[in-house]
This record gives structure tokens, sequence and C-alpha cells, in this order.
């Protein structure tokens, strides 16, 4: 049964389980659930392309045997039928759990979390929706000859509410809502190759979103790189646009993460702590509180508060991120970045890239009056072209040569280095920072780095 | 309760929401149900670290009206079966083409296509009920991990880190529709990776293989762990101390198996009808035309027994097929959906799939693969005096303008017609225009190898193969 996303309710669900696992014999457990429900279109030149919805719901029950072991088990249903077939799975799982490091429940579970405001909005009419997207493609349509389809577009909507509940009382619940629109164009003159480039903006609800300058960074976007040229393949200084240097930077967090660091597959090791990571001026925190963070969770998988975590200050790698199991190993406190699982994965939330008290990082270096630069403006294939345990990325990008300040599009090519070097080869960081879905970040100046073309 | 989907009360629930989707007005009602049944395994060195269960239901709802470029239609989700779910999210899916349920306000404007009822079920699956049962248990699995996990310490050198993974997906399903369709199916994926991280001081490298199967219970306990663990033993020695490759324009021979990849980003995507609906492959006009060398012949199916991307039905129950893309370098055909067939006029081809009852099919891959050709291996890298050769495909993906990449990840320089040094961190990429053109020889080693594959309809199981081909001239990114 999918309750509505209203009818979630953490008390009865501790409840439930906390009688389900009484009549199992089970002492230790704890319970994470979600529901959702989406709508979302899609058009294709005037036309509605796709209408979509979904209600969706999800649980996933831990459950300790007497050893300490764990086991866990999932599952779509919500009702009391379908708790008892997850406690049951969970039970019959942790007779597998291992034995060495187990997770245990959060020590910060149970801690009143602080508050975190943020718009709730209901879900729009999908026709409301529909026109929304039609008129925005019409008007992206309409700006430039060259641009004749919009091929991935959309415009959705999603409520949603979470609960993390377990054994030690610890009681949470958060419901969020959020829209998004996102709109790629696809450009081409007669004789020349197809072009694409896209915008994206995110809201608490649909009502909110800023269409008309989506609409037009993707024109923008889009039509800068009809006047393409190939580049020579060679060592460039480049710029990262705010977006594609936080992908980097996500693509490598192994660098920051706990798990990964005691799995011996992050470039960092337990003693990192406290050594030069990156150019003295740079500094970097996850801030999944941050009042710009739309999609703010309150807490992690493990019912953790989350907060702001510095991870390198002023060039210097200060803190991991913590789920409950990385953390006892480190004799620190979680920081609320864990999941739930028999292992539980620790990932970063919402990058925040500054220059370090003091500044130093903006050495006059400008877009504007720059020669011989690529602009680095996206990434792709980052699932591809990152080695993440080696240090290593090789990446097609999207992106323009500066030449006296003017930019020229960049036919096709790849942008490669190491994750380490081009940290300590920071030349800059221009302008303030500007805010992203995954973050916020100033535009990125880096030395040398390895350009391959066509030229 | 557990669900069965052949229980005959499900076809009496789906007839009378078929029904009440066409009395409506809608000109074909699609409904796609799912159980799903799903286990995955983690072992780390010595100790198995993660079991994770995982069971799950739902329904997709997918409403079409009219024909043609002008075909619309709705598509909802839901993880409640119950008769109040399924015919709210039907009644969901109706609202968004502008019809109503009958008996819910005013009714839709009718005349949609007539409903005549489901015809006996079809049952696909009734001969593998005990498919699930014959899997290997957790314990079975977790020794199986851990006996490669040691392996490839027993064969490693500079070993830092080991993984075994194991994932099982047993999923049952059931589509029925309101042009007849009533197809149910019991299909089993299995899919194994091992991984091993070696580290030299700053020396590193990383190499990992993946097998997959369908209907295949026994496919772990056949798994020649000894084999894997040499094979990644042997590659991680050879990457340790590799250097980075020197970016420019090469020659390149891509291995069989995974090098496949190659044709799956590079041109596979394009010839799926969702690509022609959108408008961004440039060969929609090009049946019959050239668009390839004509060395090269590739084939798109879903029978091959145990492949990973072979179904006994598509996800909108139609059975697969072989199907012939490219000829002696001439389009033959495109993939296509039932969405694709009624916008773009190409006609099925069992190629409707989807991740799961939340996503709507879409016409995507199965097991695609470049022919056989005349050539030996050698005779590829013989005929090349400065190029680079891919022993080990990653992973790739193909933008909305035709742009491909691929990475690398054990590549050797080809050098006076032999192989040189290792090399790493190589990016191919380019466009299928240019670079099919310039697959001017294929071997005679065909191969396949198993893969995930996400787009449009979610992440799916998928099969690449080809022989060992060589591509005249190809962007190699590098430093």
């Amino acid at each position: 049964m999918t309750p509505a996303v209203s009818d979630l309710d953490a008390g009865a669900l501790h409840d439930t389980l906390a009688d389900l696992a009484r009549r199992e014999g089970v002492h230790q457990w704890d319970l994470g659930a979600a529901c959702s429900t989406d709508l979302s279109v899609q058009v294709d030149r005037g036309e509605p392309r796709q209408l979509k919805g979904a209600q969706r719901s999800a649980v996933t029950v831990r459950a300790w045997d007497g050893e300490g072991r764990v086991g866990i088990t999932s599952c779509t249903d919500l009702s009391p039928d379908g708790l008892a077939l997850a406690l049951r799975g969970a039970r019959e799982a942790s007779a597998f759990g291992d034995r060495e490091d187990p997770p245990q429940l959060s020590c910060r579970a149970t801690e009143p979390l602080e508050p975190l405001e943020r718009p709730l909005c209901g879900l729009s009419p999908i026709g409301r929706l529909l026109e929304t997207l039609l008129d925005a493609e019409r008007q992206l349509l309409d700006c430039h000859g060259a641009i004749t389809t919009v091929p991935y577009n959309g415009l959705a909507e999603r409520r949603s509410e979470r609960v993390y509940v377990n054994s030690a009382g610890a009681c949470r619940q958060q419901a969020s809502s959020s829209a998004s629109l996102y709109l790629y164009a696809r450009a081409e003159e007669a004789g020349r190759r197809p072009r694409s480039a896209g915008a994206v903006r995110l809201a608490p609800g649909a009502a909110d979103l800023d269409i008309q300058g989506c609409l037009e960074e993707s024109a923008a976007l889009t039509i800068s790189h009809l006047n393409y040229a190939p580049i020579a393949s060679g060592t460039y200084p480049c710029v990262f646009s705010p977006e594609a240097f936080l992908d980097l930077i996500g693509a490598f967090s192994n660098l920051f993460n706990a798990r990964s660091v005691l799995d011996g597959v992050s470039l960092s090791s337990r003693d990192s702590i406290g050594q030069t990571l990156a150019v003295p001026f740079l500094t970097l925190s996850d801030d999944p509180r941050h009042p710009l963070h739309l999609a703010a969770a309150a807490f992690d998988g493990e019912g953790t508060p989350t907060g702001r975590l510095p991870l390198i200050e002023a060039g210097v790698l200060s803190h991991f991120l913590h789920s409950e199991a990385t953390a006892r190993q480190f004799g620190v406190a979680p920081t609320g970045h864990g999941s739930m699982g028999a292992k539980a994965s620790v990932s970063p939330d919402w990058f925040v890239v500054e220059a370090a008290a003091g500044g130093g990082g903006d050495t006059g270096l400008r877009r504007d009056s720059a020669s011989g630069v690529v602009w680095v403006d996206s990434l792709s294939a980052l699932h591809a072209g990152v080695k993440a345990s080696q240090g290593l990325f090789s990446l097609p990008f999207d992106g323009w040569l500066l030449q006296n300040g003017e930019r020229r599009s960049i036919e096709a090519a790849t942008v490669a280095g190491d994750i380490r070097t081009l940290l300590r080869s920071i030349l800059a960081l221009e302008g303030p920072p500007v805010l992203t879905p995954s973050g916020l970040c100033p535009h990125v100046w880096v030395e040398g780095l390895s350009i391959t073309g066509e030229a | 309760m557990a669900i069965c989907f052949a229980d005959p009360l499900w076809r009496t629930r789906l007839e009378a929401l078929l029904a009440a989707g066409t009395a409506a007005g809608a000109d074909l009602v699609e409904v796609f149900l799912e159980t799903g049944d799903r286990l995955s395994l983690l072992a780390e060195q010595e100790r198995v670290t993660s079991v994770s269960p995982s069971f799950g239901s739902g329904a997709g709802i997918r409403v079409f009206r009219g024909r043609g470029s002008g075909t619309r239609d709705g598509f909802v989700s839901t993880n409640d079966l119950s008769d109040g779910g399924l015919r709210q999210a039907l009644g969901q899916a109706l609202g968004m083409l502008g019809l109503d349920l009958p008996g819910v306000g005013v009714s839709g404007t009718g005349g949609g296509a007539p409903f005549e009822g489901l015809p006996s079920l079809r049952d696909l699956g009734a001969d593998r009920g005990d498919g699930l049962a014959r899997c290997p248990g957790v314990a079975e699995v977790a020794e199986r991990l851990l006996d490669g996990t040691a392996k490839l310490l027993q064969h490693g050198r500079h070993v830092q880190a080991r993984r075994g993974s194991y994932s099982r997906d047993w999923q049952e399903v059931l589509v029925a529709a309101s042009d007849g369709t009533f197809r149910r199916d019991l299909r089993l994926h299995q899919t194994l990776g091992l991984s091993l991280l070696a580290a030299d001081g700053d020396h590193r490298s990383s190499v990992a293989r993946r097998y997959g199967s369908s209907d295949d219970p026994d496919d772990l306990r056949r798994w020649d762990a000894e084999a894997t663990a040499v094979d990644l033993a042997a590659s991680s020695a050879a990457m340790l101390y590799a250097e980075v490759v020197e970016a420019g324009t090469y020659p390149v021979v891509l291995a069989n198996r995974f090098g496949g990849v190659i044709f799956h980003e590079a041109c596979g995507h394009l010839l799926e009808t969702t690509q022609i609906e959108r408008g961004t492959t440039p060969f929609a006009d090009r049946l019959g035309q050239p668009i390839a060398h004509e060395a090269l012949t590739a084939i798109d199916e879903g029978l091959s027994p145990g492949a990973f991307g072979s179904l006994s039905m598509d996800d909108e129950g139609l059975e697969p097929q072989r199907t012939v893309l490219i000829e002696n370098g001439i389009l033959r055909a495109f993939l296509s959906d039932r969405a694709g067939e009624l916008r773009t006029g190409h006609r099925r081809t069992g190629s409707g799939r989807r991740q799961s009852h939340a996503f709507p099919a879409a016409s995507r891959m199965r097991n695609t693969f470049i022919a056989a050709g005349p050539h030996s291996p050698d005779d590829l890298i013989a005929s090349i005096d400065r190029g680079l050769y891919c022993k080990v495909m990653g992973g790739g993906s193909v933008g909305p303008t035709g742009q491909f990449n691929f990475s690398v990840e054990e590549g050797y320089l080809i050098e006076n017609g032999t192989l040189g040094k290792p090399v790493k961190g190589a990016t191919l990429i380019g466009d299928a225009e240019t670079v099919m053109p310039r697959i001017s020889m294929c071997a005679n080693d065909l191969d396949l190898a198993a893969g995930f594959c996400g787009s449009v309809s979610g992440s799916i199981y998928v099969t690449v193969g080809q022989p060992h081909i060589k591509v005249d001239a190809i962007t190699v990114g590098g430093r």
C-alpha cells in the first residue's frame, strides 16, 4: 500500500515496528522510510511529448542480532505486512552480518534537530506544468533561427517525505518539495555540425522557477557554440565554470571520504588530516544546510543531524566525511553523511568553494581579458573518464578558447590531468561564488592542463 | 501475502481497468505489473561486509491517444497494486490526456479503440517457476566471492584492496494492453564483479571484471574464479607503472568483448526510434544508405541463450527478434518500441525496455554486436605502424549531437605492427558519421560481454560485443 505523502507518520511507524520487533525478539533496530509524489512533463516542438506521474514508497529496516551483527532488508510496502516482511528479512540477513565492523545506531540520532526552514509547495496541476514548458520551449525556439529543437527538456515537481526511527527512541521526519526545469537546445547551421547546450533551474515549487533565466541561459550557451573551431592538442591554462569544478570535486570526493580511506580506495589516508592538499587560498566545505541549498536534508540515513563541515581550510585537509561506523573508528562524532546500509556508505551533499580567510585567491585574472586560455564550461562522462582511486581524469568537455577576452567554441576536445596536481595548481578564484545545483563556487583558474583536440 | 500474476484474478482486474481506460476515450491502454526479489552481496578482502535483500512491487500504466507524430501519452507509476491504487493511477494518466474515468465527473470524449477483453494468458515464465529456488543462497554466494578475493591476493602484486560483488534480480512481470496483449514472464539476472586495486608508492592501478547472465541459476557456480583472478592480476601488474597516453589522433585496435561499447555508444543509441522522435540522430532518413564501412555488419537481438540482454518478451509484451541494423555498411533497420512505431512508423522490434515499472518503455538495445570478419586479431595490429591497442574498455556515453566518448581501462601502444608498452588515461571521442566509415577491419573472434545501459527508461541489462576491430583514425584524449 502506498500512503499519500501527508500520511507518513514517524510515530506510528516507530510504534508498529517496535511492536513487531518485540514479537520477533529483536532488541535493536532502525527504520528509514520515504514516500513521494512526482509529476513531470516533456514537450517536443509545440506538442506534449510525455506526461508522467509517480507515487513511490520505500522502507528499509535494519535489525541487530544478539552478537551485534546487523541485517538489512528493503521493500516498497509501508503497511504493517510490509514492515513485518522487512523486519523478518533483516533479522534473517543478520546471520550473515559482518562481525568485525558492523554499523551501530548513531549516537547522534536522538539529538535535537536545528530547525531547517524551507518553503513547502503543493503540486501544480499537470496542465499548468505543460503550458509553462510549452511556452518556454516556444520562446527558446524563437531565440535563434539555428535552434530547431529542444530535444532534452523537462519540468518536474516533487513532494516527498522521509522518516528515520530507531529502537533507541529516535524519531525524525522531514517533508520537502522541489521543482526542476531543464532545457537543452540543439542548433544546426548548413554544412556545420549540430551543437547543443542547456541550462537547469531548481526551486521549491514550479511557480518559483526562474524560467526566463533558464531559457535565456540555454539560448545564449547554444548560440555561443555555433561558431566553433577545432583546438590544437597541448597544455593550456584553464578556467573551470563553477558547475564543472564542482563536478570534478564531487567525482574525487573519496579524498574526503572516511569510508573510502578505511577501505583503502581513497587518495587520502588516515594521517592525511593536516596535510596540504590545495593552494593556500582555497577553502572547501560541505554545507548540507546552506540557506541556498533547496534540497537540504535535516538528517542523514542514520538519523544523524546534518551540518556544515570544513574539508579543506586554507589548502589544508581538515576533516573527513563520516558515517556512524567510520566516525567510531576515527574516534570522532558522525558528521551526517552516512546512508542506511549493512555497510553504510558515505557521501558529500552540497559543496561550498570560496577563498580562504585573508583572501589571496583573486589575482586579477579575468576571462574578459584572457588569451590562450581554455574555458571549461561543462564536463561529460564523469562515470567513465574519472579514475577516482588513481586521481586521474580524462574527460570530454564543452567550452571555449579565449583570445583577447573573446570566446570561440571548441569543436570536440578532452581535458586530462591529476586531481592532486590540479588542486595545487589553482591560479585564482575569479568573481564571487555562483549558485549551482551541487553547490556554490566561483570560476576557478588552473595552470597547465592537457587538452586534446582535433586541429 | 505473496503476489503471483498467474492468478486468474488478475485477468478480471486488468480487464476492468483496460475497459475503463478505453471507455474514457484512450486509443490504447497498457499496464505493466512487476514484483521483484533482489539480493546483493559485497565481499572485501576476507570478509563479507554487506548482504542486502530487497523486495518490491509496482505498476506502470500508460495511456495513448492519437496516431502518427501527434500521438500523445500519459504514464503513471505506483507501488500500490490494490484496485483503488491502480484505478487512481489510471485516472491520473487519463487526466493527463484530458480524459476522465467513467463515473468520475464528466466522461471524456469516448470513442477510444474498442476493447474486446483479454485473450488467454501467454505465460512465458511457466517453465521457470523454480528459477529463484535454484539460485545460490547467501552462504554459497559468500563462499564464491571470498574464493575470488582470496585468489586475487594469491595472484596479485602490491595488492591494496580486493572486492567481489554479486547481485541477483528475480522479477515477475505481466503486461496487459487493450490491443489484446496479455503476457507474463519470469526473469532472472545475475551479475558478478571482481576488482583489484594495487598501489606501489605513487603508482596505482585499479582493474575490474564483470560478468552477467540471464535465466541461468547455475551461472555463479560455473564461474572460474581462478581464471578471473589470474586475468585481473596480469592487468593490474601491467597497468601499475603505465604512463599516461600521449594525446593525438591514431589508428586504434579495439579488443573483442567489451570493446563493443564503441558501437553501442557511437551508433547503437542513434538507431533507437527514441532518437528519431527527438530529432537527435543523423541517420533518421538514411535507411538503405551507407552509413558505415562496408566491412561492418551490426546486429541487435534478444535471443542468445543466457546472454545478459536476452528476453523472452520485451517490456511491452512483444517477443524479441534478431534485428540486422547495418549490413555491409548499409543501414537496414531501427530499434523500435510501441511509441516509436506510433510516432515514426518503424515497426516494433521487441526492443521496448525499461528498468522497472517506474519508467515507460522506450526503444533500447539488447545484445548488440558487430559481426565477425575474415581477419585474425594479429592482422589488425600488424597493419598499424603507430597506434593504440585498447585491450579493456570502460564506460562511455553519447550526447544530443551524436558526439560519443568512452574510456580505455587497459591500453598498449602499437609500434611497427607489434604491441608495445602499456598506457593509461585514454579517452576516445568522435561522432558516428565520422567514425563508422573508419571501422575498416573486423577479426574473426566475436565475443560478448555484459553491461548496464542507462538512458531514458532507466538502467537496463545489455550485452555488447564485437570481434577485434580496427578504426583507421580516432581522437585519443590523454596528455
